[in-house]
């Protein structure tokens, strides 16, 4: 791992009380708190709407968050200055619902751009990556079975291929924690449980522990340890997929109708 | 119930008065105008005539070895202006047109940057040169500071737009990584505008090319002096030489633009 863990007692990832308001006095997160243990799968499940994007981005500060703490490794991320931000961010991978591939580069530079936290813009612009890092990227392009499209560009692939360039360019950065956005939203039922079992196997190969959004609640149930149910931007359910009942599911998304 | 309704029903495309007046003042002032300028078909007919005659005058088009050493130097110096200029406003263009762009920069960066593109796009480029002929002297180099400066204007603020239109998707995935700025403008954003700002630019060299034969006329360098003097005088027949070689040079840059577009899709 490139880097130590602050403090190898803490968990990888502590929320306490986080609250963010986009609007002043509309609250999208009311004092969530979680932990996140050492190569755990966290499925967070609720309806559209809830905070569950908001509460991922919270964590790398792709959002701001308006009050609470999020440890990482035992260090508080919403304390930290550009630049030690800037040295957090590469060591969380994110994987998003729509890829945010950069189109009309290639996979390769794709999955390579996992690395542009430690690779200089003359470098970076020159492609001049350590060969390291370029065995790293065809082995995981190996992995993702995809090494016959490196020198593709991104968007001659279908959204599976996609979103699996979009997985190897997250474990490219050796992350000590993923976020994952609603990684299956945009695709087929049978490319989404491909697309967990990729993240989940190469996650925990690599014992990195995994938060990710999911609505599809089958989908939780198979690939998550840990389930935790967001409704109206609180936590209402915190705990084991077993233990989730037809009970928890009607609390989280309200009405019953569908659930048969 | 229902007959109410389709009672009060809108019409399905309804007229604008206001629109509609505002054609007919536009119309309006156009007549008035023309009669104004003596804009007459009969100062039409008579200066039919005149052009006739210049025309004929033109040719043959002379092409002593002499005149054709001349404007070989003058269509030379021109395209040299045009490509000094091409190169150096594109290259300041880059950072002009980032530091314009609002998605990506503080408004105390852009407005003052904005200011600037504006201010290099309020005058045409022959009163700018008549500007740097006044403060550098007569010669090549006004010319190329003056289509330098119009070059800016232009290429820098269609590419402060090109960024401005991104995907803010592929930025943010980038930023994900820990990258830094420079980082993230060179992944995220300079892939997404490449091709625009190629287009951008490739136009502006035409446009440069087109207009660096136009500064000579005030002193700034390049075959338009040559052909300011052969209007004056009267030598129609050298100028027909003169504009047959600058159409040749322009459909020529023509087809390697179109070769270097291709290049980039």
């Amino acid at each position: 791992m490139a880097q130590a863990p602050a403090s190898s007692s803490a968990p990888p990832l502590e929320i306490r009380r986080l609250s963010k308001e986009y609007r002043r006095g509309v609250p999208v997160l009311r004092e969530v708190s979680l932990t996140v243990t050492p190569r755990s799968i966290t499925a967070v499940i609720g309806p559209s709407g809830t905070g569950k994007s908001t509460l991922i981005r919270c964590v790398n500060r792709l959002v701001e968050p308006t009050s609470g703490e999020i440890l990482f490794h035992g260090v508080d991320v919403t304390r930290l200055k550009r630049r030690e931000l800037r040295a957090t961010r590469r060591r969380i991978g994110m994987v998003f619902q729509e890829y945010n591939l950069v189109e009309r580069l290639s996979v390769m530079e794709n999955v390579l751009s996992g690395r542009l936290g430690y690779v200089s813009a003359f470098k970076a612009w020159l492609r001049r990556y350590p060969q390291r890092d370029i065995d790293a990227a065809f082995e995981l392009l190996d992995t993702v079975g995809l090494t016959r499209y490196a020198n593709q560009r991104a968007d001659a692939l279908s959204g599976g291929q996609r979103q699996r360039v979009g997985i190897a360019r997250a474990i490219m950065q050796e992350p000590e924690l993923l976020l994952a956005d609603e990684p299956t939203s945009s695709l087929d039922p049978k490319t989404s449980v491909e697309i967990m079992e990729t993240m989940v196997r190469l996650a925990e190969s690599r014992g990195i522990p995994v938060i990710v959004n999911i609505h599809n609640v089958p989908l939780a149930r198979r690939f998550a340890t840990h389930i935790l149910g967001m409704s109206g931007g609180r936590i209402v359910y915190d705990g084991a997929p077993g233990q989730l009942t037809d009970e928890h599911l009607k609390q989280i998304y309200g009405g019953e109708d569908w659930l048969e | 119930m229902s007959s109410g309704a389709a009672t009060a029903r809108p019409t399905a495309f309804r007229p604008s008065w206001v629109a509609r007046a505002g054609w007919l003042v536009f119309l309006a002032y156009v007549i008035y105008a023309a009669s104004v300028l003596d804009f007459t078909w009969d100062r039409f007919v008579v200066g039919l005539e005149q052009g006739a005659r210049f025309v004929a005058r033109m040719f043959p088009p002379d092409t002593s070895p002499d005149k054709m050493k001349l404007m070989a130097r003058g269509l030379y110096e021109s395209l040299e202006i045009a490509i000094i200029a091409s190169a150096l406003g594109i290259v300041l263009s880059l950072p002009i047109g980032l530091l314009a762009a609002r998605n990506l920069m503080p408004a105390w960066v852009t407005w003052p940057t904005r200011l600037f593109i504006a201010l290099c796009r309020s005058f045409h480029q022959v009163i700018i040169a008549i500007v740097f002929v006044k403060a550098v002297g007569f010669g090549a180099l006004a010319g190329i500071l003056a289509l330098t400066v119009a070059s800016i204007g232009f290429v820098a603020k269609l590419f402060a737009e090109a960024i401005e239109e991104i995907s803010l998707k592929q930025v943010e995935a980038i930023r994900a990584t820990g990258a830094s700025f420079m980082n993230v403008v060179v992944y995220g954003v300079m892939p997404q505008v490449l091709t625009r700002f190629v287009g951008f630019a490739t136009y502006q060299v035409d446009s440069n090319l087109r207009n660096s034969t136009m500064v000579g006329i005030v002193g700034a360098g390049g075959i338009g002096g040559t052909m300011f003097a052969a209007f004056q005088k009267f030598d129609y027949d050298f100028l027909l030489t003169i504009l047959l070689a600058i159409i040749a040079m322009i459909m020529l840059s023509e087809a390697l633009q179109n070769r270097v577009k291709r290049l980039f899709q």
